[in-house]
């Protein structure tokens, strides 16, 4: 996908112009997947027309808390993220790998892939699409290309939203992933609520995003509207839920590996795997070999793992991260740290679903800030530290 | 709209079995019909598939000039390689591979060589020794120093003895605990390192064994000064997916499978160092 | 006596020795033989000298009764056998056997650890490279007793 088109200007759509958007995309063939409210939160699922988009809600969101809120307007995408990411369409949860038959002589392998649906993403915010960026170099930048996940990531097209509203454990600023959007979107749309009514400035990220407009006899935006749209964003910017210095947060864990603070976290941390479910970039996986009661037909299914698990590092009769404070440590010093080395990018998007849904609000940005705040606790040096 | 297929990388190819060794009371060895056999490097590993059980990562320990077969020695340690050891000639088993990094041995050319190998340790190292004679001039003195844990655990004793006898290579096998009858040495593998024939300036190290002896043996080695960057160890980790995909086996900022599971000790030092890292 | 000063003063462990430190221990040392199954001490002895190997195997037993002796170690060319010496109350804790015609050079260790109580430079220099033959085998015990490649 093209980076912004900064030379095709924005327009503008009215909720209905949305609603068309929605329907010439099916009409076309995607299948649109977009926020709605359900089981008190907001999730992604397919949707067939603007109705089912969760007008008038917004979420209130902090350390292991999350409620849905009514608006005393009919927002459209008046709420930050839930507790479901785009992870879920592209590195999907179960995947059967390949299925094997017994025959004369040994057995044989069928590894014929399902067709992936052609989807289009409605709703999507900036740190998911970093997110799925990050993901796309986990799966798809090394040697071994994940075939899978590339079908699925071949037909896809991002209208992305500006967010108006920053969420309760949002820190997308300080991870440099948004609120904006600048680029990873055919159209990002910026929703505006005031006195002149419900309207949607646009934003053209690539060609398809711009021939999608025309067909919708989108107006040009005013300079005002701009202006608004530009405000909403700066505005989003300001108010961040939670904030964390990224600056050398590598070599901080790096030399804090027996910090006592990791201790501290693992009082509190039930080796849940919350944070890795909601997390939108985590993608540890294992495979499972099963059989029928025949024994003669075999399958490798492919299913989310977490490294909570306690069996995650299993080898020869005993788990190497067999703590919970290690596997918390695991956890956060990869996500952080090591990730840079093994991807480049840090592996936080800054969307804090891990802070929101940890049922103990274990709160990764305070976890940080106290590992800085005594660099070098638990080292030789420190006689007189506590435990 | 594209069909992409999850094979190659995790789709096992179906082998027949060969021939089946036993080679000590839990260790067997495979060779897999595999024509034409996928050219791996000494170092490098297999996920080897019991059908219907699961699959594990089992290195090649066969000779890599042949190309009509694979070979592949493992202990019992598990339900997949439990299957793997019932299963006998003219069976089938999913075979992937190769994968990982493996000894570095065009980097020791001109330098000696020493081999330190614990337990079943000595299979991911018989194929460097198999290619290192097989270039034996472009090298120095090479050694190779090999623990067990007592006389019926020596494994591939045949090719010790033809290593030694003429393929100009020193060969020290010793064991942990002795019996009546055993009269070779008795002690740590680590015990034969203060007095290998080798000049610790240009010498490449090459481990492979349970961590702890690995550990010791890189200080030993260490301590007659050859430079850590010049020692390297084969890890071990957890593994599912051998392709950096499923996260498993990674140590700190490396994933075994694909970064190594050949490490310097200069990077694996620390690594190992750390509990529960 | 010309060779014997030459082999100690090639071998690694008597590296760095001062001239006249070199020169007593010469004068402590012999060439001995020992026939295949021939004990070099036995446990309990009194521990009155030290062994430089020059080629075959020593090893290193204890024999629990009722039971066939149970090789703990051997030590081959170029290793040196034996720090009890050094240590009160001079005993030596295991049996010593020759597993194979052996040869080696002696050292006087009652004598020396007169000459060390006289001259503690000597004493320091001796006890420095010992110090060091009883960690390596403090970390050898430790690694067998680990059994790094049993079950599991």
């Amino acid at each position: 996908m093209a980076a912004s088109e900064t030379t095709t200007a924005p327009s503008v759509l009215t909720r209905d112009g949305l609603g068309r958007l929605i329907d010439v995309l099916r009409a076309d063939g995607w299948t649109v997947v977009a926020p709605v409210a359900r089981d008190g939160a907001i999730v992604l699922d397919e949707i067939a027309t603007l109705a089912d988009l969760p007008a008038g809600w917004t979420d209130e969101q902090d350390g292991g808390t999350y409620r849905l809120v009514r608006r005393d307007d009919e927002a459209l995408f008046g709420y930050a993220v839930g507790p479901q990411s785009w992870k879920q369409r592209f590195l999907v949860p179960r995947l059967k790998l390949w299925s094997a038959r017994r025959e004369a002589g040994g057995f044989a392998v069928d590894a014929t892939a399902e067709p992936s649906p052609r989807l289009a993403l409605l709703g999507a915010r900036s740190c998911d699409l970093h997110a799925i960026a990050i993901q796309d170099r986990v799966l798809q930048g090394g040697a071994f290309v994940d075939a899978d996940y590339a079908s699925r990531r071949e037909n896809v097209l991002v209208v992305a939203v500006q967010c108006g509203k920053a969420g309760g454990t949002c820190f997308c600023v300080s991870m440099g992933t948004g609120p904006r959007a600048d680029a990873g979107f055919d159209l990002a749309l910026t929703e505006i609520l005031d006195g002149s009514g419900q309207r949607f400035l646009a934003e053209v990220g690539s060609e398809r995003g711009r021939a999608l407009l025309e067909r919708l006899d989108a107006a040009p935006a005013a300079q005002t509207d701009r202006d608004t749209a530009r405000a909403i964003v700066e505005r989003t910017a300001r108010s961040m839920g939670r904030r964390l210095d990224p600056t050398g947060v590598r070599e901080v864990l790096q030399r804090n590996l027996e910090h006592p603070r990791w201790d501290d976290v693992a009082a509190r941390c039930l080796t849940c795997a919350n944070c890795t479910l909601v997390c939108p970039t985590c993608f540890c996986t294992t495979v499972e070999d099963v059989t029928d009661l025949t024994g003669d037909h075999a399958e490798r299914w492919r299913r989310w793992d977490s490294c909570f698990a306690l069996d995650f590092s299993y080898i020869h009769g005993g788990n190497v991260r067999s703590s919970p404070r290690a596997r918390y440590r695991q956890w956060l010093t990869h996500k952080l740290g090591t990730w840079i080395d093994q991807f480049g990018t840090s592996g936080c998007v800054g969307c804090g679903r891990c802070i929101t849904w940890c049922p103990v609000g274990i709160d990764l940005t305070q976890e940080v800030a106290a590992i800085r705040a005594t660099d070098g606790a638990g080292t030789k040096g420190d006689a007189d530290g506590d435990a | 709209m594209t069909i992409a297929a999850p094979a190659p990388p995790l789709a096992p190819t179906p082998c027949r079995i060969r021939r089946v060794a036993r080679e000590t009371r839990d260790t067997f060895t495979l060779e897999l019909d595999v024509a034409p056999s996928p050219v791996f490097r000494p170092g490098q590993f297999a996920m080897l598939y019991a059908f219907g059980v699961g699959e594990v990562p089992i290195s090649y320990s066969g000779d890599p000039a042949r190309s009509d077969v694979t070979v592949h020695t493992t202990r019992e340690v598990g339900p997949v390689t439990r299957a793997l050891g019932a299963l006998r000639r003219g069976a089938t088993v999913g075979c992937r591979g190769p994968y990982g990094a493996p000894w570095p041995l065009d980097d020791a050319r001109g330098h000696d060589v020493v081999l330190v190998a614990g337990g079943i340790g000595l299979a991911p190292l018989r194929p460097a020794v198999y290619a290192l004679a097989a270039r034996r001039a472009e090298f120095g003195r090479v050694a190779v120093l090999y623990g067990a844990r007592g006389p019926a655990d020596v494994l591939f004793a045949r090719d010790l003895e033809r290593w030694r006898s003429t393929a100009d290579i020193d060969v020290h096998v010793t064991v942990d605990a002795g019996t009546p009858t055993w009269k070779g040495n008795v002690g740590v593998v680590t015990g034969l390192i203060p007095r290998a024939q080798i000049d610790p300036r240009r010498t490449t190290a090459l481990l492979c064994g349970p961590e702890v002896m690995m550990r010791f043996a890189a200080e030993a080695l260490r301590a007659r000064g050859v430079p850590a960057a010049s020692i390297r160890l084969s890890l071990e980790r957890n593994m599912k997916c051998a392709v950096g995909w499923c996260g498993h086996c990674q140590l700190g900022a490396a994933f075994v499978c694909k970064d190594g599971p050949v490490f310097g000790y200069d990077v694996a030092e620390r690594l190992l160092a750390m509990r529960e890292l | 006596m010309e060779t014997l000063e030459r082999i100690l003063s090639g071998h690694p462990f008597f590296a760095g020795l001062a001239p006249r430190h070199l020169d007593l221990l010469v004068g402590c040392a012999s060439n001995v033989r020992f026939k295949a199954d021939e004990f070099v001490f036995h446990a309990g002895a009194e521990a009155n000298e030290f062994y430089l190997i020059r080629g075959g195997r020593i090893s290193l037993e204890i024999a629990p009764p009722g039971r066939m002796p149970l090789v703990l170690q051997t030590l081959g060319e170029g290793e040196i056998l034996g720090w009890s010496w050094l240590v009160p109350p001079y005993h030596w804790v295991l049996d010593a056997r020759a597993v194979e015609p052996t040869r080696a050079i002696a050292l006087d260790g009652r004598c020396l650890r007169g000459k060390c109580e006289a001259d503690h430079d000597l004493g320091y220099e001796l006890l420095k490279r010992f110090a060091l033959i009883m960690e390596q085998g403090l970390q050898a015990a430790r690694l067998q007793l680990l059994d790094v490649y049993g079950a599991g």
